[in-house]
């Protein structure tokens, strides 16, 4: 069998699968390896979750408003939106929630949609955002007893004793 | 657990039983779990890690079902071990290159393991041999009910389970098929293979996972997506397509046997000559010979050595195991010629005593 674009036998035969139909080729390596090579251009590399966080604030927020956004911080593990951009990963579970307008748009863009179908907890299948105000709790103690604040800080170990019993 | 024990064997995900096991090597799902009572993993102290630690090992020793598992302190084991329970898929890079109190409990099947402290607080991996994405669910599932039962997991009403990373919101699974393609890399269409599975939102990644170099032409078909499809689903999504890679992968041969017999034959014999000869070999030029020769032994063309040896060999000629098999630490120079004498001493001694290592 000869190339089909030139007078050298075929020696690649491929077969593309992507399409309505698969299509057969049947190429000289020289051609065959042009026409990969061409193919592998065309494509782009998968987005990375950092390319598309970029994109999607480029797209919807003038530079200030970033600025401002960049600032804001998850009252329960204290990163701010910027260390969350620059490391790609959250602090806290609470974060979904004090970044969820921002973090919608990335969701849906990764996953197509925004609602989870799949299992459930058995036991608290309603979510845990209340048991993660322990972590605010707890940070708050720290921080009491630093300041010496011992009439907070008591305050601060029977609220976290009342959760620790709800459980 | 004697890591030394778990070297001298080969461990389940290179077992190379299973249906289908000439080119569907294993079949893996993971879970990411959080504790709601704790911040994730970059915002923990020392001390958080610490109790994460403790609160979960407690935990699961309690339960009656985690009693035969062995608990490797990863904090505290040598670079060569960690290196090795990667070799073995029993732990993650990320595990093994993090800091602070973390660690694995292992199962002594090694059919499963549950990392502390990874990027999540805790991630569940089940594997078996083959292709058997149901019973490994099934068994992945029922891990995930008894600790659920002991912890409460960081659980959002309408995104699901919450994890350090919003790419594995949701259903925190992670589905992986081990395939070995040697036929579509010749072929040179793994490239466009790829590409097509990229478009309907499926990953590939090579052995140790994202980021990894395609090792011995073995390669992991993943979900890419976790949220807004139930686990079935995303299993369902993944099980499919791997039929259709086995074809594509079984048609290449055929086409290599068909269009160029001679010349693979010529490559494959190759193969395994240098590797029952050299005097001195790396772990990659092992990794791609073995690669050929165990295809040529797929295909009837080399019949003096059987899958079970190579896939061992896959294993055992990596550099931690040559280590922990010759037990001293060797530098790379002094393993590639280790690696030679054990490949000789492995292929020359043919098969008849591979069943005891087994």
């Amino acid at each position: 069998m000869k190339c089909q674009q030139c007078e050298k036998p075929a020696t690649f035969h491929i077969t593309e699968l992507v399409g309505d139909a698969p299509q057969e080729l049947h190429l000289c390596e020289d051609h065959a390896r042009h026409y990969l090579h061409q193919a592998d251009e065309l494509e782009a590399p998968a987005p990375t979750l950092a390319g598309m966080l970029a994109q999607q604030l480029k797209l919807s927020q003038t530079a200030q408003e970033l600025a401002r956004l960049d600032k804001q911080a998850c009252p329960v593990c204290g990163i701010t939106f910027y260390d969350f951009r620059q490391e790609g990963r959250l602090g806290c579970p609470h974060d979904y929630v004090s970044f969820e307008e921002e973090l919608q748009p990335l969701i849906v863009n990764i996953h197509g949609e925004n609602s989870h179908v799949g299992k459930r907890p058995k036991r608290v299948a309603h979510g845990t955002d209340k048991r993660t105000e322990l972590i605010r709790l707890r940070r708050e103690l720290e921080e009491a007893v630093g300041r010496e604040n011992y009439e907070r800080a008591s305050e601060l170990r029977d609220q976290i004793q009342n959760y620790e019993i709800d459980e | 657990m004697n890591l030394e024990d778990l070297a001298s064997r080969c461990g389940e995900w290179l077992r190379g039983s299973g249906p289908e096991s000439d080119i569907v090597i294993s079949s893996r799902i993971r879970l990411a779990r959080n504790l709601a009572d704790f911040p994730f993993i970059r915002k923990c102290t020392e001390a958080d890690r610490g109790k994460i630690v403790d609160s979960l090992r407690g935990r699961l020793e309690s339960a009656d079902y985690f009693k035969d598992l062995s608990y490797v302190d990863v904090e505290s084991l040598a670079d060569v071990d960690r290196q090795f329970l990667v070799e073995r898929q029993l732990i993650s890079r990320e595990l093994a290159e993090g800091g602070g109190p973390r660690g694995v409990a292992i199962d002594p099947n090694e059919k499963f393991s549950l990392m502390l402290n990874e990027e999540d607080h805790l991630r569940v991996q089940v594997m078996t041999s083959g292709l058997d994405l149901d019973s490994v669910w099934q068994q992945i599932d029922r891990i995930d009910d008894l600790v659920e039962e002991q912890v409460t997991y960081a659980f959002h009403e309408s995104l699901g389970y919450l994890t350090a990373c919003p790419t594995n919101v949701g259903t925190g699974m992670r589905v992986s098929v081990m395939l070995h393609l040697p036929a579509l890399v010749i072929t040179r269409q793994i490239e466009k293979v790829f590409r097509s599975l990229q478009k309907i939102s499926l990953a590939v990644r090579g052995v140790y996972g994202e980021g990894s170099q395609p090792m011995g032409d073995f390669y992991q078909i993943s979900n890419q997506i976790t949220l807004g499809r139930t686990e079935k689903d995303l299993i369902e999504q993944v099980a499919e397509v791997v039929p259709v890679m086995i074809d594509y992968e079984r048609r290449a041969r055929e086409f290599l046997v068909k269009e160029s017999e001679k010349d693979l034959h010529d490559r494959v014999s190759r193969a395994y000559g240098i590797l029952c000869t050299a005097q001195t070999i790396s772990s990659e030029e092992t990794m791609m010979l073995l690669s050929s020769v165990r295809m040529g032994v797929n295909l009837g063309l080399i019949q003096d050595v059987a899958i079970p040896t190579i896939n061992q060999l896959f294993i055992h000629t990596q550099p931690a195991h040559l280590q922990k098999l010759r037990g001293i630490e060797l530098d790379t120079a002094d393993r590639n010629a280790e690696r030679a004498t054990y490949l000789q001493r492995h292929l020359r001694r043919g098969d008849n005593d591979s069943s005891e290592k087994n």
